[in-house]
């Protein structure tokens, strides 16, 4: 099979084989830990707490209720006594009010949850409906509510499933195409009903010939299903990317979403998601994760908790052999470093990633050479090394007339640069004042608007 | 966890830095360097050497004066120097590299704020300004002492009447591309050694072909085309003077030349296009190092105008191949 892909992009070592032959282990949280339930696990509008302290809630009971179109509820995945109410830092570094609920360690199962094993029975607003009572989000790292994506406007002809796992170090998705194949391919024949017009493709990169064997086997008697094997590549996961590997070419245009060329792309624990809330009835409350990297005891694959803080389960999986020196949440290329473990896991925590000194070290910047590799390897086909330059000069014109804004923080730029410059870096930071800019200047002219009136 | 990092993405980076290009650029100038000692003696090891020292010397000195950072672990200067020796004849005196050292390194590079904002390449900017200041130096050639004239000067005699080509007693394309017996600089004359050191670049992805390749051919096809040997012998003059080490080591330089694919190409061609007006038209009888040095001032108007299509720039929706 001919590997797809995009133009540009960067070759990092893919570090995979530290945990890409560990089997997903099974990890419960401590009897009389306490685990926290952020309200904004996911793009859109935070959740609203439906608890109080002292209430006693079970296993798949729903604490937090989805405020506004886009926003997805929030779960309790022990059983337990409702300690606290109080704002907690989230992965991101930013804090977020959450929930915290004391493991009586019963896990008492919720008696509201019933599953659907025929659910060809079901309606699209049915399937939709269960798929936002659900929980389901973008597991990848996004967490954009699922229900909202897979209601476009447009007519759809792709459903992808994101299965690349460019980002090194990871093996979470490959493991859960390993061992639960079968739930991502029923998954994606209930999002498939959706659109019938539509074929699903599977985009897997080609560093995982184990998951394209399994995967292509089990979809070969299914007509509107097919596996596509993806060149290794980074950022080949990149929603983006993928459609115009996938589809041979068609590119997302500028400020657009996928759907505006016919596609939609999700990643294969958010199928499998989508799979665990219709089929058996199970909000999303678990999740997948890959611990790597030179620090920890025992770098695996673990089923966690969602709520359980990184530390419970750094402690329940053996600690570190060497005092990390670097914890990243997510992937190395665009994963948020962490100053301490006492932080919770949310649904869309895929790995949690622990350095060594060596491995942590970053090289000091030094004076750009001109060597042009950051606009070689771009792939959005962007002038790193002038964005850069103008996000440094505070020249807000210049960023945006040089398409600043369609940066999507791949990081391959600063990847690539020989003179270790912080591209990504300055362009993220730029983007988020050209944000607040556009903000304060649209709250600007509605208090404007409302003077007149 | 006293000592947790915390930093921006990407938390994973490539092995390669400035030094490492800069090493590799050494590495690819080495077969030159021993060509150029076998063919012109002991003398072409001394100039070369003179010339890296003082131009790392005048680089640590320029920024221990103004209180910099000191950049001369990235072998930048190194290189610099060599490049100054190479476009010498070895007939110049030992003082000569020192000058022109000086010149590259403070007055091209320094003065404009150091590596990465030349907008010249210091090298050719050094040689410009010996062949102003000492032109009768820099323009003796002698190959074991004995005063010869470049393949270019007796071509450009051909503009004189009662000149052939026949009567010009011209060294064979064997000996311009080896550059046995051929009168020119330390570092241009032997062809071979220039392009061993282009694949060992390439090897280690340093520059593109983009440049060298096509500066190269834009003057294969003029000399062909309308070449003062007629087709026949297009391809002789591509192995004359500088054009493999100006092509390979002086018009790659990351500093003065353009950063898109395209716009290199413009770039590539400007120079050969430039090489060869000067060389046919022009009063001097070799054109790459001027031709490079006004090609990098067009440099910073090629990148504004030159640059690739943006991802989702223009919404078009392909039709999906049918595999």
């Amino acid at each position: 099979m001919q590997s797809l892909t995009f133009k540009r992009g960067v070759h990092p070592d893919d570090a995979k084989a530290l945990t890409m032959d560990k089997s997903i282990k099974v990890i419960l949280p401590k009897e009389g830990s306490e685990l926290f339930f952020p309200m904004s696990q996911h793009i859109g509008a935070p959740c609203e707490p439906i608890v109080q302290k002292g209430d006693y809630v079970k296993v798949g009971q729903k604490i937090g209720e989805a405020k506004g179109f886009v926003s997805s509820p929030i779960f309790a995945s022990v059983s337990g006594e409702v300690t606290d109410i109080r704002p907690v830092l989230i992965p991101s570094g930013g804090k977020s009010l959450a929930v915290v609920i004391k493991n009586d360690g019963l896990m008492a199962e919720y008696e509201g949850l019933k599953g659907c094993p025929d659910w060809t029975k079901l309606t699209k607003e049915e399937i939709l409906n269960k798929i936002k009572e659900g929980g389901v989000v973008g597991m990848g790292g996004a967490g954009f509510p699922t229900q909202v994506k897979l209601a476009p406007k447009e007519e759809i002809d792709h459903v992808i499933v994101n299965a690349a796992e460019c980002e090194p170090y990871l093996t979470c998705d490959y493991r859960l195409m390993l061992e639960q194949p079968e739930k991502l391919v029923e998954g994606l024949k209930i999002v498939l009903s959706l659109f019938p017009k539509a074929k699903g493709v599977i985009g897997i990169e080609d560093n995982k010939p184990e998951a394209i064997k399994i995967l292509s086997d089990m979809v070969k008697d299914i007509p509107n299903i097919e596996v596509a094997s993806l060149l290794k590549k980074f950022p080949q996961g990149s929603e983006k990317h993928i459609i115009y590997a996938v589809t041979g070419g068609r590119e997302v245009p500028s400020g657009a979403l996928p759907s505006a060329v016919g596609c939609i792309v999700d990643n294969v624990d958010t199928i499998i998601s989508i799979y665990n809330a219709i089929v058996e009835g199970k909000p999303v409350m678990r999740k997948i994760m890959t611990v790597s990297g030179g620090a920890p005891m025992n770098p695996g694959n673990y089923q966690i908790r969602v709520g359980m803080t990184y530390k419970d389960i750094m402690d329940q999986i053996g600690g570190f052999k060497v005092e990390p020196a670097k914890m990243i949440a997510g992937g190395p290329m665009m994963g948020f470093t962490m100053y301490t473990l006492d932080t919770a896991t949310t649904r869309t925590s895929s790995s949690l990633l622990c350095f060594t000194p060596e491995e942590a070290y970053i090289p000091p910047e030094s004076s750009c050479i001109r060597c042009g590799k950051c606009v070689a390897h771009c792939p959005m086909g962007l002038q790193p090394y002038l964005l850069n330059k103008l996000a440094l000069r505070g020249d807000s014109a210049g960023f945006l007339a040089h398409h600043g804004l369609d940066c999507i923080s791949c990081g391959s730029c600063s990847f690539e640069c020989p003179a270790k410059r912080q591209l990504a870096q300055s362009i993220a930071a730029r983007k988020r004042i050209e944000g607040a800019l556009k903000a304060a200047a649209k709250a600007k002219a509605a208090k404007a608007a409302e003077a007149k009136k | 966890m006293d000592n947790i990092v915390m930093s921006a993405t990407p938390h994973v980076r490539s092995k390669e830095s400035v030094q490492s290009i800069m090493r590799d650029v050494i590495i690819a100038l080495i077969p030159a360097t021993v060509m150029g000692i076998k063919f012109f003696g002991i003398k072409a090891l001394m100039l070369t050497v003179i010339s890296v020292v003082s131009s790392v010397f005048f680089e640590w000195l320029y920024e221990k004066i103004l209180k910099k950072p000191c950049t001369i672990h990235d072998l930048s200067a190194v290189v610099t120097g060599m490049l100054i020796a190479f476009n010498m004849p070895v007939g110049a005196s030992w003082w000569m590299p020192i000058v022109g050292a000086a010149f590259a390194i403070i007055i091209a590079k320094q003065l404009f704020g150091g590596i990465g904002q030349n907008f010249v390449n210091p090298a050719l900017m050094a040689r410009a300004f010996l062949l102003a200041s000492y032109p009768s130096a820099m323009t003796t050639w002698s190959v074991d002492g004995v005063t010869t004239a470049t393949p270019l000067a007796l071509l450009k005699t051909l503009k004189n009447s009662g000149v052939t080509l026949d009567s010009l007693n011209l060294p064979s394309l064997a000996q311009v591309a080896t550059g046995v017996g051929i009168g020119g600089c330390i570092g241009e004359t032997c062809a071979i050694a220039l392009l061993i050191g282009f694949v060992y670049l390439l090897i280690r992805k340093v520059i593109s072909w983009r440049i060298p390749v096509i500066y190269i051919a834009t003057v294969f096809i003029l000399s062909t085309i309308i070449g003062r040997y007629g087709v026949r012998m297009g391809y002789y003059e591509i192995f004359c003077g500088g054009l493999f080490l100006g092509a390979i080591f002086m018009a790659t330089d990351y500093t003065t030349s353009p950063m898109t694919p395209k716009g290199q190409i413009i770039y590539a061609i400007g120079c050969g296009v430039l090489t060869y007006l000067i060389r046919v038209y022009g009063s001097y009888p070799e054109g790459v190092s001027y031709s490079i040095l006004i090609m990098n001032l067009g440099v910073p108007l090629i990148d504004k105008y030159v640059v690739g299509k943006i991802f989702g720039a223009l919404p078009k929706v392909k039709e999906a191949k049918k595999a």
